[in-house]
């Protein structure tokens, strides 16, 4: 080897040798908040650091439709950050690393972690991809104040989809409001009245079920309320495809009386009404088969693709650990997944009565919540369902389809997904 | 007629400019050669060739590799975005987007969001690009009188050309959403209720419309103001001192001298029009219903934006968009040429 090619040869080593330096010790987080989580962890993780000081932890803060259109596609790509807060969790879980090799005790995820492992896991594993961060469940909010000035009585936990649309109308008249009702754009929240109504997407062998009666009848009053100006139209027209349009906007504003979405709203509106008017979480009202919300949350999952799987774990032992958990749930008002934290007691920091009563309110509805709403979040084709009723649906609600088309395109979206995917 | 001077020029004098130099001298001195021995080789055409390789390189790698690469895609199926990872489809993709009863109608096509898709883009091509050349031309005439700050109200017309799209989609989408602006206008000056424009199909496809004028006029109308300055003053004065009415000025010399600029405005106008996405996407994103969907929403969100995407799907709606695409440049093509043709005889 000559002298010139020895010297380009060291060269091209160092050069990547320090471009590998560079990288050991990196670990990026992909985050998204609700409400004031980012805060919470960037303080949490600031601690990690000062006590790790040889691992430096960036936390890439986006939004949720980031998380939702882009991040896929970096995965899809071999790409994407080392650890991600995601709701997607089953449908992109052959992307997330096993931690097993990297926590220090796999057995304290299995017992604190454990329920919700397969909702992050390819079907058939075992491995540890993560923890929730926050377990959820939808849910209703009614703003109290209108009621009262209304006088008509806030409808009970047992009340129906029927009882509580007729008294939001009567409330919206009354105080004139411009909407009575509405649901968040998206086919995990349709999917809680669907099953209260005794849908079930689920066949006899795992495979998407056609549309059932269950399904269709909820589908139907559903669409009736937007043309009757009971439920806000706007939600739901206001986008083709499955982009996700929340309506907490307006009830924050108080110009919608009942508004059902999920427990992650809590510390939202918390912080966005303050003392502005009194609201109240109501759980799921009932249908002819149950008063069922749909559990799932957010989960914070290791990415396969990363160089630093070993400081990855570190970082996730230090985030799932007990005192970590139980601190980042009482400052951010989620709900927490760790077992032991739930056992210890929480001692949320608000100083809001409402809050606590919310927090109460979605704890006992979690009683009511149906077994097949509750297989959900781990089976691999909700988000194929998902949607296509997102679209289609909003289709119907904007005259576009008929019922009937609309449940015949929901089958056919549902049975391409599933082609496609295989 | 002062005699050349044939003597050298002195050498450059040892400063700062001189040490710059000096790299790219002794550059220059090594390529020399064998340039020199290559042009003897290849001859004048052969080096035409080697200095536009590099031009050539880039094209390839950046459009001409990516669309070969998009029509692999197309005949591939599966969620997989490595195209190893996929599976060979054949036609498939395109069997499936044109298989329909009836073309005229979304709902009997197997794959209806693409012909809602193509329905949307055609009905606002057909509004939005006659709109948008009128109100260019409109905007030109005026900007090309006298005016007082001239200049000023030029950059008006302009500025929003500058604007990133999203911005612009976020603008209007503050004015026109039921809290905006726009309905608390209404309710000050004349008590009206709020209406959800976006939410009604009308007023939303009127806003998609109204909006893309907005943010592109001044750009086609900066080319007709540059067609409009090209025009010789004498041919008015003539037509003054004629007695000429204004309206025939215009219709008999401002408007076929003006036709090449606006031949250019109109392709241009109507790929753009084929092309939008960005301002609309975040303006309505497609809503009401699917109502202003155009093709790029949905080949964006067949293929990137939905959980289960399908590249393939997206990639073979790409290639029939960029058909379209082809045709329309060749029309345009065609029509310089016998503009050019018009002009030389």
């Amino acid at each position: 080897m000559t002298k010139a090619k020895k010297m380009l040869l060291a060269t091209l080593t160092v050069g990547l040798l320090s471009t590998t330096a560079a990288l050991a010790g990196d670990v990026r987080i992909m985050w998204y908040s609700d409400g004031v989580e980012g805060e919470v962890l960037q303080d949490l993780i600031n601690r990690f650091m000062k006590d790790n000081p040889d691992i430096k932890v960036t936390i890439d803060n986006v939004s949720y439709s980031n998380i939702r259109e882009q991040l896929p596609v970096q995965l899809e790509a071999g790409g994407g950050p080392d650890i991600v807060r995601v709701t997607d969790l089953k449908v992109q879980s052959k992307h997330w690393l096993d931690l097993t090799p990297y926590v220090k005790d796999p057995k304290y995820w299995q017992d604190n972690y454990g329920e919700q492992a397969d909702w992050m896991r390819p079907d058939g594993s075992s491995q540890i991809s993560g923890f929730m961060t926050q377990i959820t469940l939808t849910g209703g909010f009614a703003n109290k104040t209108l009621f009262d000035q209304a006088g008509v009585p806030l409808p009970d936990a047992k009340a129906s989809w029927d009882d509580w649309a007729a008294a939001a109308k009567k409330v919206a008249e009354s105080q004139q409001v411009p909407y009575p009702l509405a649901l968040d754009r998206s086919g995990h929240r349709i999917t809680a009245p669907n099953i209260s109504f005794g849908a079930n997407y689920v066949a006899a062998d795992g495979m998407p079920a056609p549309l059932d009666q269950g399904a269709k009848d909820f589908i139907a009053k559903f669409v009736g309320w937007n043309s009757d100006g009971i439920a806000n139209k706007d939600v739901w027209v206001s986008a083709a495809g499955t982009t996700y349009r929340a309506a907490a906007e307006d009830f924050i504003n108080a110009q919608l009386v009942y508004y059902y979405s999920g427990s992650w709203q809590i510390p939202n509106f918390a912080t966005k009404i303050g003392d502005a008017f009194d609201w109240v979480a109501t759980g799921s009202p009932c249908g002819p088969a149950a008063c069922s919300g749909m559990p799932g949350g957010a989960g914070l999952v290791a990415v396969k693709y990363t160089k630093n799987p070993e400081d990855v774990g570190k970082v996730m032992d230090y985030l799932a650990s007990e005192p970590v958990a139980k601190e980042f749930a009482e400052r951010t008002l989620f709900l927490p997944a760790n077992k032991a934290v739930i056992a210890g007691g929480l001692d949320f920091k608000s100083d809001n009565p409402q809050v606590k009563a919310a927090l109460n309110a979605f704890v006992a509805a979690s009683s009511t919540t149906s077994p097949v709403a509750l297989k959900m979040p781990g089976w691999k084709w909700s988000d194929a369902y998902y949607s296509a009723m997102v679209g289609r649906v909003s289709q119907a609600v904007a005259g576009e389809l008929s019922l009937d088309e609309a449940y015949q395109r929901i089958d056919q979206d549902v049975a391409d997904k599933v082609k496609q995917a295989k | 007629m002062a005699a050349q001077d044939s003597s050298p020029r002195p050498a450059p004098s040892p400063g700062l400019t001189g040490a710059f130099f000096a790299p790219v001298r002794l550059l220059m001195s090594l390529i020399d050669a064998p340039l020199r021995a290559w042009q003897k080789a290849a001859g004048l055409t052969g080096m035409a060739g080697f200095f536009l390789l590099p031009n050539m390189a880039i094209f390839t790698i950046f459009v001409l590799l990516p669309l070969v690469i998009n029509f692999v895609y197309s005949m591939s199926g599966g969620t997989a975005i490595f195209l190893a990872e996929r599976t060979f489809v054949g036609a498939e993709q395109y069997e499936r987007l044109l298989t329909c009863a009836s073309y005229l109608d979304p709902g009997t096509c197997a794959e209806d969001r693409f012909w809602i898709a193509v329905r949307n883009t055609g009905l606002f091509l057909l509004v939005q690009v006659p709109l948008l050349i009128a109100v260019a031309l409109v905007t030109a005439l005026v900007l090309n009188r006298d005016l007082k700050a001239r200049s000023f109200w030029r950059a008006v017309f302009f500025f929003p050309v500058l604007l990133s799209p999203v911005v612009v989609g976020l603008i209007w989408r503050w004015i026109l959403q039921r809290q905006g602006l726009l309905n608390l206008l209404l309710y000050e000056t004349a008590g009206a209720d709020p209406h959800s424009w976006l939410s009604d199909r009308f007023w939303a496809f009127a806003a998609a419309v109204g909006v893309s004028i907005w943010a592109h006029v001044g750009f086609y109308a900066l080319i007709l103001l540059a067609g409009l300055q090209a025009i010789p003053k004498d041919i008015y004065e003539a037509a003054e001192m004629d007695g000429t009415r204004p309206t025939r000025v215009f219709w008999r010399i401002t408007l076929p001298l003006l036709m090449p600029n606006l031949l250019v405005v109109l392709v241009l106008a109507l790929i753009r029009a084929v092309q939008v996405f960005d301002e609309v996407y975040v303006l309505t994103g497609g809503g009401p219903g699917t109502s202003t969907m155009y093709l790029i929403q949905y080949i964006f969100e067949t293929g990137f934006a939905s959980q289960l995407r399908n590249p393939g799907l997206a990639a073979a709606a790409s290639i029939l968009m960029g058909i379209v695409l082809v045709v329309l440049t060749l029309i345009q093509i065609a029509a310089s040429r016998a503009s050019e043709r018009r002009g030389q005889r």
